[in-house]
């Protein structure tokens, strides 16, 4: 199989098994877990009848290779749940039912995952915008002033943590000034221009970090490209600075951007917690921060598998990305 | 404008004008009150070996050390502009429009990431204010000038998709889009193979009697220039040695230093050891065998009559007779890369055999295998099929007793060791732990390849690149080999010095009773140290047998083109040969 179609098969396939391996390896981690899940569960009021009930009706006796396979059974085949009273029905892919809340795990992730793709996507226009432009500017303008004012603008964003950013910029921007109201996330399909305003202060705090990075790493690998041969041969040949700052060294400085962004989308949106939790963005992050307090495993494994699947994605997105980049790549 | 062999005819209306000229990095003199002229359509060639100044000079004629930090002194003017009081605008409209330069390395000297066409496109823009159609439809011309078959589709490729000599065509097309008056021409074959570069300087040469153009060309080797330029000028540290029509200075050359380059420059058509005249007042060689002044090469001639008697003379297969004291034997040897339908075989069948004392060249282009062959000899990478034999018993993976020599002194040595460490690698490898004793032997190498034991705890940053070469050689001698197998032992390395490294292995030899092989593109090098030849093409060899008659009586056509395309040193002597490649090519 060639071309871009094998390409995707192939890619594909990796997925599975990626994610497959992300939930043993869950599986097994939790399972060595100390503690008693079920009394967790239950509550502390709970007595010890109830706690053994509660085991009894979430598995939590059975060996872990009968649980794992219950997990795969269930994500081919969908499941029935019994939740006391009634019978639930959890259609496959069944990621299982939340231990707490008995809420389908599916849908937990299918109301959290819009927040937190609105939040790092966003987010990533901005760090790009910013990063790539801080970087380019300071690679061009290598050892003036400008450029040491932007590395130290960009090491001060790198340095300082996520919520000082975001309350600085609450506390000024919708406390002094007042001229946008506290975030409050509104979805997209209710009304777009509140979705944009909203998030525009969490978008900036998550970006600005992400910016600095992008800058250092855009300004290091321009000044790499700028120093090759070719770029010599267009000065040598009369081209315009500005011409082969932003032609031929920009387009050959982009690869470890593209890297280093799909490796970010990826993991931030599992990880923006500090930027969810400031912002009260009701996200995968915090949803999975809250899960692994109470041991909740099957909400657990659900957000782990999605933030693993858009980790994968990213990075295949990536890939593609090269090879558009550049004709010598050869998707695999 | 004829050709521009006119030298004199043409100084009222002078091209470059050089005055004084200085470039410093720093504390350091690249160049030092150097001057010289080019009048319109004449040919120039700067002369020297690595860190002359060179290039430097090169790059100071379009004002490219602007902005660098460098500090240039003296006057420059290049086609009426005084390029050192030029502003940056004025510097741009100098640059590719009435200079145009064409760099060593043509792979990475263009933008990866664009096609070739818009490349010449995009440059040729910058001069005129045409059309992005009409840029393209002159990039196409001029890639079709300089002979891109097919040139309309050739022009949407990116230059992975090209091959090092196309590349170089690319960039000569470069060049000619805007018609300079002067192409400068930084070592502009150094990294193409010996067809290839006979090709490019062709084409300059076809250019120039076309255009009319001036050319200055910077290269390391005497035989490139004798083939392209009217006059040469030597350079060593970054000053004249010597300046004068090519004939004069190659032939009754006035200074030492270049009568030390020309004599340490291997000449294909000497015959190994058949014509050395000591002392300083050694003429050039002529066609046939006339003298080659260096020392150097006298040694490794010396050598080689040891075991020249014994040796006989290789199957008509490439196949050797299998008599008297074989070390290292292969037969059938087969190596293939990749899987499937991308599986090709680099080395395809290949058997030899080396004799104790003896010298086997293995001589071929890039591709054609021969790096291959020599890391299965040594057993760095097993063969797809074949075997090696090491006296005359069958060996799987590396033996002690067979060591290589790798072409990159710089590379090959790990930076972050001393060399003694380094050279005591193999010593250790056998299980030796005694330190003392380890050092004393390493220091008796480092003694024995011409360095100081003192060096044991230096760094490899510290040493010339004929010191580390050296250091390679001492580290093969420690594991006491029989063969040693010499992977373009030379090709990084200056003239002078890689006559001093081919007459080191040549006295180690003669003491040691080694056997060589000695892998190489150069011809001319191959024939200077090899008892016996082999010829590499796609994998197979095409022709083998003693050096002197693989050279004087070549019988393969491959064989017959490759020494066709040797740069000769004496320009009559390459223009005869300009005139019999065209022959072959027709034919």
């Amino acid at each position: 199989m060639s071309g871009f179609g094998g390409f995707l098969v192939r890619r594909g396939i990796g997925t599975v098994i990626t994610l497959l391996a992300i939930s043993v390896i869950v599986y097994v981690v939790f399972y060595a877990t100390p503690g008693n899940v079920a009394q967790i569960t239950c509550g502390p009021r709970c007595s010890p009848e109830q706690v053994h009930q509660v085991a009894q009706q979430l598995r939590l006796d059975d060996p872990l290779y009968v649980r794992y396979w219950h997990f795969l059974e269930g994500l081919v085949a969908g499941q029935d749940y019994s939740t006391g009273t009634s019978v639930e029905h959890c259609p496959a892919p069944c990621l299982g039912l939340s231990y707490q809340t008995d809420r389908q795990v599916m849908d937990i992730i299918l109301t959290k995952l819009p927040v937190s793709l609105s939040l790092v996507l966003g987010a990533m226009v901005l760090w790009l915008v910013l990063g790539v432009g801080t970087g380019v500017l300071s690679a061009w303008r290598r050892g003036r002033f400008t450029e040491r004012l932007l590395t130290a603008l960009t090491l001060a964003g790198w340095a300082t943590p996520v919520f000082v950013i975001g309350l600085v910029l609450m506390i000024v921007v919708c406390g002094e000034l007042q001229l946008l109201p506290f975030p409050q996330y509104v979805k997209l399909t209710d009304d777009p221009e509140q979705w944009a305003w909203n998030l525009l202060l969490p978008w900036l705090s998550l970006a600005l970090i992400e910016a600095a990075a992008f800058a250092r790493l855009t300004r290091a690998s321009m000044l790499e490209t700028l120093a090759e041969d070719h770029i010599r041969t267009f000065r040598a040949y009369g081209v315009a600075e500005r011409a082969i700052v932003g032609r031929h060294a920009l387009r050959g400085a982009l690869a470890p951007v593209i890297a280093l962004n799909a490796n970010n989308v990826g993991s931030a949106i599992g990880g923006a917690v500090l930027t969810e939790t400031l912002f009260g963005l009701p996200g995968i992050g915090q949803e999975l921060v809250h899960a692994v307090n109470v041991v909740d495993l099957p909400v657990v494994v659900g957000m782990v598998l999605v933030i693993g699947f858009f980790v994968v994605l990213a990075n295949a997105v990536a890939d593609v990305l090269y090879a558009v980049a550049d004709r010598r790549v050869v998707l695999t | 404008m004829s050709g521009g062999t006119d030298v004199s005819g043409g100084t009222d209306v002078s091209l470059v004008q050089v005055t004084d000229l200085s470039v410093e990095f720093g504390d350091l003199r690249a160049v030092d009150c150097l001057s010289f002229g080019l009048a319109r359509g004449a040919a120039l060639a700067l002369v020297g070996e690595s860190g002359s100044g060179k290039s430097t000079v090169a790059s100071a004629l379009l004002g490219l050390h602007r902005g660098t930090g460098a500090r240039v002194g003296g006057s420059i003017e290049v086609a009426g502009a005084d390029v050192q009081r030029a502003s940056d605008d004025e510097l741009r409209r100098l640059r590719g429009a009435k200079a145009a330069m064409v760099f060593q390395d043509p792979l990475s000297s263009l933008d990866p990431y664009y096609a070739i066409g818009d490349q010449i496109a995009e440059v040729y823009r910058v001069h005129t204010r045409v059309s992005r159609r009409a840029a393209r439809a002159r990039a196409v011309d001029v890639l079709d000038r300089v002979g891109i078959p097919d040139a309309v589709r050739r022009s949407r490729s990116r230059p992975h998709e090209f091959s090092g000599g196309m590349r170089q065509r690319a960039l000569i097309a470069m060049a000619l889009a805007c018609e300079p008056d002067l192409l400068i021409a930084d070592e502009p074959t150094t990294a193409l193979d010996v067809t290839v570069q006979a090709q490019i300087l062709d084409l300059l040469h076809t250019l120039r009697e076309e255009t009319g153009m001036g050319l200055l060309l910077v290269t390391h080797d005497v035989g490139v220039a004798a083939e392209s330029v009217d006059e040469v000028l030597v350079m060593r540290h970054g000053r004249r040695v010597e300046h004068g029509p090519v004939a004069d200075v190659l032939s009754a050359p006035a200074q030492t230093y270049t009568r030390e380059l020309l004599a340490a420059v291997p000449r294909v058509d000497a015959r190994r050891g058949a014509s050395v005249t000591g002392g300083d007042d050694a003429g050039v060689a002529g066609e046939e065998g006339a003298g080659v002044a260096a020392g150097a090469v006298s040694a490794v001639s010396a050598v080689s009559a040891v075991s020249a008697a014994e040796v006989g003379a290789g199957g008509p297969d490439g196949r050797p007779e299998v008599t008297g004291d074989v070390v290292l034997e292969a037969t059938g040897l087969r190596r293939e890369f990749g899987r499937g339908k991308r599986a090709f075989a680099a080395v395809d069948g290949v058997s030899l055999a080396i004799r104790r004392g003896e010298t086997l060249g293995v001589v071929g282009e890039s591709g054609s295998g021969k790096t291959t062959l020599g890391r299965m000899l040594v057993g760095l990478l097993e063969p797809t099929a074949g075997e090696v034999r090491y006296d005359g018993h069958a060996r799987v993976g590396v033996h002690p007793a067979v060591q290589m020599v790798f072409q990159d002194p710089v590379s090959s040595l790990n930076p972050r060791r001393s060399v003694g460490e380094s050279i005591a690698d193999p010593l250790r490898a056998r299980g030796e732990r005694d330190e003392k004793r380890i050092r004393g032997r390493v220091t008796e190498l480092l003694e024995r390849v011409g360095l100081e034991g003192a060096h044991y705890d230096r760094y490899p940053h510290e040493f010339s690149g004929g010191q580390r070469q050296r250091v390679g050689i001492a580290r093969a001698l420690a594991a006491d080999p029989r063969v040693i197998v010499c992977d373009e032992p030379v090709s990084a390395l200056d003239v002078t010095t890689q006559a001093q490294v081919v007459a080191l292995l040549g006295e180690l030899q003669r003491e040691l009773g080694l056997a060589l092989v000695f892998v190489a593109h150069d011809l001319a090098v191959v024939r200077q140290v090899s008892d016996r030849v082999a010829v590499m093409r796609r994998g197979r060899i095409v022709e083998s047998g003693p050096a002197d008659e693989v050279y004087d009586n070549p019988q393969d056509p491959y064989t017959k083109q490759l020494l066709a395309a040797v740069p000769s040193l004496d320009p009559q002597v390459a223009a005869r040969r300009r005139v019999a490649r065209r022959e072959l090519a027709v034919a």
